[in-house]
């Protein structure tokens, strides 16, 4: 399962916008997507309430993790380019 | 008696007080876990329509966060957990409240923008609550004309509230820029937030609300009512005696447009007697996608915004992606440092079709449409990108084309630049985050990212300078232009145009009528004189009135 450790890049953290753009894009991977602290239990990064619970600030490192399939990587490169822009403004 | 608040939408209005408060379910709820799913698939589903009917930004925003958490896969993992019979359970009260209650530790505990999700958490369990008891409806039913009290407005109570109705609002909390406060002013209607004590008046007692003032009289008498009409009147003359083009107290014409990103803006700044769109951010349809839109989507939207102002003026700026503004399908790599990356016009390095498509769409609704349609590239930076432009436009039939300053090499080459083109914006906003090199974004460098800083005016005035020069027409669309203070220095430093919000076109028209130009031109002079951002504005400010 391809993964990939990202730097929360929106002023604000990730909630609101950057989060909802998160989330959406999780949900239509089609496959499991997983986000967490690097070491801690990964959460569903496809719910908003586990995603938020993260409490992820600006410039916290996050591990974007996405279940096996046959465009797994591009999946990958798309949420983390959601996670490493800043959202704000 | 009296109460007080603060006023954030000016009118006066007169009515009995309907409290809004939320239901709160004494008796018990009893349900099967699949109705609980299926209610909840309701609270989601009527979120979801609300948001996309939701008029203001900030409102769809709310609400649309407010649908995926009551889409959250893991909240429903978490009622299903305690419901785990395939039974009708005598009351869910409990099981529900207990399953929202771990996440709302867990956020309540983050602090900050995390903790106020709580109120959010809330609000679905009772919107949840509510429709499984058969009680959804009657909650926020106004009846008849009546003054809105609440202790706040959540954008879900007012999408849900029939404001038809709603003659005022007054809310215990919140402030200037509060939701309460946007929709008010959206309807027109008065309103005044952190109004202690509110929530103390029964319903039905009649109140007069002093919306500009902020104050609330309980039993008003007609005497009372009247003085207050009267003086409302008299101000609001005043505002209204200005109408028409804009122009100086000289009769120097200075063209004040609007702000829009679709045809409900476009509509709004017909409203307030805008000229003409001076900016009309064509990324709105481009932001979260995953695909670019086509042709058709584009032509109808730009076609829609043109017919809200058929005969007049409207200046699209072509999609002005990247830095703040990423579009997922063409900012797909990772730039160390996006506001000096491929962004706005640059995009034509990684993504040029997409470019051409949309002047493609552009081109196409101009002809369906009777407007006179100009045409401006974002974050052009040297002559060439602007020739590039130009030429790209005008072989499809576009006929007046710009370029927005917004880097100082654009300024300060300005005199090239122009050459190449028929018009300029400055688009103060990146201007002044290019010339102070201080992200606009990072509240500590707050004292840096003042569009009053002298070095900023006097790049505006380098390129002021260049379009004076060459006889093209220089206007500027970033915020600074709803500032009646620094749109009078802007008009002294050559600019011919302000494009600004439509909320604050009325006081700049207003405030320009009454100054000429050659205190306009000698206020110019002074600004650009000093040393500080302070210095400047209190000068334009001591030189111009308030």
């Amino acid at each position: 399962m391809p993964s990939q450790v990202v730097t929360v890049a929106s002023t604000v953290g990730l909630h609101a916008r950057p989060a909802a753009l998160l989330i959406k894009a999780a949900a239509a991977a089609g496959v499991p997507v997983k986000i967490g602290r690097v070491g801690e239990p990964a959460v569903n990064a496809a719910s908003m309430l586990s995603v938020l619970a993260l409490g992820a600030k600006h410039g916290d490192e996050l591990e974007i993790t996405v279940g096996d399939s046959s465009d797994a990587e591009s999946i990958l490169t798309s949420l983390v380019e959601i996670v490493s822009t800043n959202h704000d403004g | 008696m009296s109460l007080s608040g603060i006023g954030v939408s000016p009118g006066i209005a007169v009515g009995p007080v309907r409290r809004v408060t939320r239901v709160r379910l004494n008796e018990p709820v009893p349900a099967s876990p699949r109705a609980v799913f299926k209610a909840l698939d309701v609270v989601a589903a009527d979120l979801e329509r609300r948001a996309e009917s939701a008029d203001i930004d900030v409102a769809r925003d709310v609400l649309s966060a407010q649908a995926m958490i009551a889409r959250d896969p893991a909240l429903v993992e978490a009622i299903g957990a305690r419901l785990l019979d395939d039974i009708e359970y005598p009351d869910v009260r409990p099981d529900i409240a207990d399953a929202f209650a771990g996440f709302k530790e867990a956020l309540a505990s983050l602090g900050g923008y995390f903790a106020e999700r709580v109120a959010d958490l809330d609000e679905i369990g009772d919107r949840l609550l509510a429709v499984l008891s058969g009680k959804a409806e009657e909650e926020l039913t106004l009846d008849e004309p009546s003054i809105v009290v609440a202790e706040d407005l959540t954008p879900a109570d007012t999408a849900a509230l029939d404001l038809n109705f709603a003659r005022a609002l007054v809310v215990a909390k919140g402030g200037p820029t509060s939701h309460t406060a946007i929709v008010a002013r959206g309807l027109g209607i008065p309103a005044i937030v952190g109004c202690d004590g509110i929530m103390d008046l029964a319903d039905g007692t009649i109140i007069m609300v002093d919306g500009r003032e902020g104050t609330v009289i309980v039993g008003p008498t007609d005497g009372e009512v009247q003085a207050r009409e009267t003086r409302e009147d008299s101000l609001r003359a005043r505002a209204a005696s200005v109408v028409g083009p804009g122009r100086l107290a000289d009769r120097t014409p200075i063209t004040l447009l609007a702000n829009a990103g679709n045809a409900q803006d476009a509509v709004a700044a017909a409203t307030v007697g805008a000229e003409g769109i001076g900016l009309f951010r064509t990324e709105l349809l481009f932001l979260d996608r995953r695909d670019e839109p086509t042709v058709d989507e584009q032509v109808e939207l730009y076609r829609s915004v043109f017919e809200a102002m058929a005969g007049r003026r409207v200046v699209v700026r072509t999609l002005d992606a990247g830095s703040d503004k990423p579009v997922p399908f063409i900012n797909a790599i990772h730039e160390e440092n996006p506001a000096l990356g491929v962004r706005g016009w640059r995009l034509t390095r990684t993504a040029d079709d997409v470019l051409n498509r949309q002047l493609d769409a552009i081109a196409l609704a101009s002809r369906e449409v009777n407007v006179d349609v100009w045409v401006m590239a974002p974050m052009i930076d040297i002559p060439a990108e602007a020739a590039e432009f130009a030429h790209r436009a005008r072989e499809r039939g576009l006929r007046r084309v710009g370029v927005m300053v917004e880097t100082p090499a654009a300024a300060i080459l300005a005199d090239k630049v122009l050459a190449e083109v028929d018009f300029a914006s400055l688009g103060t906003n990146d201007l002044t985050q290019y010339v102070m090199a201080a992200d606009r974004l990072d509240s500590r460098l707050s004292d840096l990212t003042s569009s009053w800083h002298p070095a900023v005016l006097r790049t505006i005035k380098m390129a002021a300078s260049g379009a004076e020069a060459l006889g093209r027409p220089i206007g500027v669309c970033g915020e600074a232009a709803a500032n009646p203070q620094m749109a009078a220095i802007l008009v002294g430093l050559g600019v011919s145009s302000l494009s600004m919000a439509p909320i604050a076109l009325s006081g700049v028209r207003v405030y320009l009528a009454q100054v000429d130009r050659a205190t306009c031109v000698r206020a110019a002079e002074q600004v650009l004189a000093v040393s500080s951002a302070d210095e400047a504005e209190g000068i334009a400010y001591d030189l111009l009135g308030f």
